[in-house]
């Protein structure tokens, strides 16, 4: 396994604020890793670092071997490293189908505007749209609308998906048929990095995960590991419930 | 679709055809306003690629208009045949939209309004400031079209008309390829445009090229027809107000839509001077507040056929009335 996606000492500032801080890490090809730490941590500035939204101050992105740093949004398209958004972001006045070739059109490569609409339609079938792909993007429900979002992203024949809270919202019914999709997605082959607060949705797709608090890594591992990790107790709960914790785990 | 947007295809054919039989059918005055209808035309396409497809609300027109006038002018008095002199405009003004294009489309939304304002007054003030090159307040004379009043007249109509079917041309084009694809996603949400692969700064910069390439080449026609031209004239504010509201009238982001909207204002503009001199303005300020209130779609987007099944049903309800009413 190589990496497809590596980062190493990247850092990002926002005037003062350090929101990201020496962050380094790898993607490997195939490997569906998670992203989780509390709110603020910092997870939504290292996908926008990654994909050019907010270059990192300092640090280097390295994509397929190419440095990716200054990249801006579009050409991080282009190159098959691929988002979504947690707030979703539709062209609402256009049909869902169209939705997903304006992706598929420009982010991709197809032939013509009509090749990037069928492209668009296996999209749709395969995230399960397609029988509402002539429906204004406008219309749909939240769980449909984060489907249309895979759809769009998938469309441009991504190499890593960067997923920022795909399954937010969603109800347990819902969440598992997403699983099956996300499933499905790194089956085709592409890595995929998935910011997630769901305990139910790391534990079960990631192989690894990576902890982020306060801008910095402060722990990265298999999941199982990383739950009864003392440093992300503290991250998460406080060290007070850190300590108990652990004690109560010693005493069994 | 392709049966709809070849019916806009008819429609203006029909249209252009009609405004070209206006010399040899009709008096002097209505080729005048066939020739203002033209220009109009050509300027409210023009404008419909960045502030229709695009969403920037562009008020441009003026200055790409204004340059257009004095490149044309300027290049007849130094001995350019009117023809080469208004094609030269307009590729001049192309290049320096692509200039100021890349500063001023960095801006979004109002703020862009703005600064797109603010283009007019600046190549008014470069343009009268300049004296020895452009007369300054003083204007400039533009050598005149030869021939009799009425061939030259004609021959305005003609060239204007060319110019508006090549601006609508390309809007056809720009609406059937993957650049209006582009400039649509623009328009409904940049960020994710972005996302999707968009070039948008290249993209935003050859809308704006576009939409100023004809303002230049219908300036430097007009300077040739009037044969005299000076900042405030051809720098006037009302000119870029006007545009924008008359591709909005008809239904901005739509083929026909500035068509419509430009024949409809300018009729209405007509009316209104001969009837109301002094109150045309006041009357233009509540059309414009109109629009944005009851038409935000413009008269294209109208729900006709709603409208149309309402009226009938209202009249048909008056006559069942009167028909109760007399038993």
């Amino acid at each position: 396994m190589s990496a497809i996606l590596e980062l190493s000492n990247v850092s990002r500032q926002f005037g003062g604020i350090k929101a990201l801080n020496d962050v380094s890490f790898s993607l490997h090809e195939g490997e569906i890793v998670a992203l989780i730490g509390p709110n603020g941590a910092g997870k939504t500035t290292l996908v926008n670092a990654i994909t050019g939204v907010h270059s990192p101050s300092s640090g280097k992105v390295v994509f397929k071997g190419e440095d990716v740093t200054k990249q801006k949004p579009f050409q991080a398209a282009r190159r098959g490293l691929a988002r979504t958004f947690q707030i979703v972001q539709p062209f609402p006045r256009m049909t869902v189908v169209e939705n997903v070739a304006a992706s598929a059109l420009f982010g991709g490569n197809p032939e013509s505007i009509a090749a990037a609409r069928d492209r668009a339609m296996e999209e749709l079938e395969f995230v399960g749209l397609g029988h509402v792909a002539e429906t204004p993007a406008s219309s749909l429900t939240l769980p449909n609308r984060k489907r249309l979002e895979l759809a769009k992203s998938l469309a441009m024949g991504p190499k890593v998906l960067l997923l920022d809270e795909v399954n937010a919202g969603l109800n347990a019914t819902e969440i598992d048929v997403a699983l099956d999709l996300i499933r499905r997605i790194a089956a085709r082959g592409v890595s995929i990095l998935i910011i997630e607060h769901l305990m139910k949705v790391v534990l079960s797709l990631s192989s690894r995960v990576l902890v982020l608090h306060h801008g910095e890594l402060i722990a990265e591992g298999p999941p199982q590991e990383m739950v009864h990790d003392r440093k992300v107790i503290e991250a998460y709960l406080g060290p007070k419930f850190a300590e108990r914790f652990q004690k109560e785990m010693a005493d069994g | 679709m392709s049966r709809k947007s070849n019916l806009t295809l008819i429609v203006m054919g029909l249209w252009v055809l009609a405004l070209a039989l206006a010399p040899s059918l009709l008096g002097n005055y209505e080729v005048r306003i066939a020739i203002s209808i033209a220009m109009f035309t050509a300027l409210a396409l023009s404008w419909n690629i960045i502030g229709g497809f695009t969403g920037y609300p562009s008020f441009s027109t003026a200055a790409f208009y204004g340059i257009g006038c004095y490149v044309g002018a300027l290049a007849q008095r130094s001995g350019v045949p009117a023809a080469l002199a208004w094609v030269a405009a307009a590729a001049f003004v192309g290049g320096v939209s692509f200039a100021l294009g890349a500063i001023v489309l960095r801006l979004k939304g109002h703020y862009f309004a703005i600064g797109s304002i603010a283009l007019v007054d600046i190549s008014r003030l470069v343009i009268s400031s300049w004296g020895s090159v452009t007369g300054g307040g003083n204007g400039l004379n533009v050598p005149l079209l030869e021939g009799r009043p009425p061939e030259v007249s004609a021959l305005v109509l003609y060239v204007m008309l060319g110019i508006m079917v090549l601006a609508f041309v390309t809007n056809v084009i720009v609406d059937r390829t993957r650049l209006g694809f582009g400039l649509r996603c623009i328009d409904q949400n940049e960020d994710a445009a972005d996302m999707v692969g968009i070039d948008t700064t290249r993209y935003k910069i050859a809308a704006f090229v576009l939409s100023a390439i004809f303002p230049g080449a219908v300036g430097a026609v007009y300077a040739s027809w009037v044969g005299y031209i000076d900042p405030t004239d051809s720098f006037d504010i009302l000119t870029t107000v006007k545009v924008p509201v008359m591709a909005m009238l008809g239904g901005a982001g739509t083929l026909l839509g500035p068509v419509v909207g430009a024949f409809s204002f300018v009729m209405l503009e007509e009316i209104f001077w001969a009837n109301f001199l002094e109150w045309n303005r006041a009357i233009m300020g509540a059309i414009v507040v109109v629009l944005i209130f009851f038409l935000p779609g413009g008269i294209l987007r109208l729900d006709w056929k709603r409208i149309l099944r309402r009226l009938s049903d209202r009249s048909k309800a008056r006559s069942t009335d009167k028909g109760s009413a007399k038993e």
